[in-house]
């Protein structure tokens, strides 16, 4: 287990492809299923609200961060801001990133969502550094406890 | 289906949200980590034991120990003068099932992504 979420996946279509449906808007919400009042804009907050049925009350609420072309595309948000009773702007935002790099079949698409340890400053509870080796070395003796005893 | 959850347990896992944060961050400490896998034997043990072989002193032991309390990662329990630590899994058991979610969303958002760009 990692407190992070990276995922890869090859594409069969040429990077100027890919980056579009990235970052037009429109096409973004086509395969995102949310409807986004206009283009992304990094600095700016993107919103809009969810078409998936049954989810079309959720608002979806961005702060585009990067934009660089075919290169990478980057923003934050609140993952699983399913609750409208829950004020998430308390909440520390995870940071989304999608990076893309040239293959010889189309566009490998590289997607890491961060921050998962992030706290908001009124409950931090002190400086706190992450020890990715010890981390992932001392989460599978974590994880081995888990599943031993569910 | 994006930050949205295809099952009926949304809201549950949504109020739990809050509850994530400082645990990602308690366990994001290598010696946390050391101290949270000599816990997970499943053995209670002293501020005593769990100093031993650390080049750490009881008190920044006790300290973080105190870090790991607030997350419910340990609990504490008296046993005469001392105070005893054991493991409490459940909050360890929540991020997991929590990421494991997230993840599974991304999984589907990018599969939407695939045929959308290459139709």
């Amino acid at each position: 287990m990692e407190n992070r979420i990276e995922k890869r996946i090859e594409l069969k279509a040429p990077m100027a492809r890919v980056w579009r449906a990235l970052t037009d808007y429109r096409e973004f919400g086509e395969w995102f299923r949310v409807k986004l009042e206009g283009p992304f804009v990094p600095g700016q907050v993107s919103r809009g609200h969810i078409t998936y049925p049954g989810y079309e009350h959720i608002k979806w609420e961005v702060e585009v961060q990067k934009m660089e072309p075919e290169r990478l595309f980057s923003f934050t948000w609140h993952p699983y801001a399913v609750d409208p009773k829950i004020d998430y702007a308390k909440e520390m935002p995870t940071l989304v990133e999608f990076r893309l790099e040239k293959t010889a079949s189309g566009t490998l698409l590289l997607l890491t969502e961060s921050g998962f340890d992030k706290i908001p400053s009124e409950r931090r509870l002190e400086a706190l550094r992450m020890n990715e080796g010890g981390w992932t070395e001392q989460m599978k003796n974590v994880e081995s406890y888990v599943e031993q005893k569910p | 289906m994006s930050r949205v959850m295809s099952s009926k347990s949304h809201s549950r896992v949504a109020a739990k949200v809050q509850a994530h944060a400082p645990v990602f961050a308690a366990l994001g400490d290598a010696t946390r980590l050391s101290l949270v896998a000599k816990l997970s034997g499943g053995r209670r043990r002293s501020i005593s034991q769990l100093t031993e072989g650390s080049r750490l002193t009881r008190q920044a032991i006790t300290k973080h120990l105190r870090v790991l309390e607030s997350a419910k990662i340990v609990h504490s329990v008296r046993a005469g003068r001392e105070s005893l630590y054991e493991f409490n899994p459940q909050p360890v058991v929540e991020i997991k099932k929590y990421l494991d979610l997230v993840s599974e969303q991304w999984d589907q958002a990018l599969a939407r992504l695939k045929s959308f760009v290459e139709s």
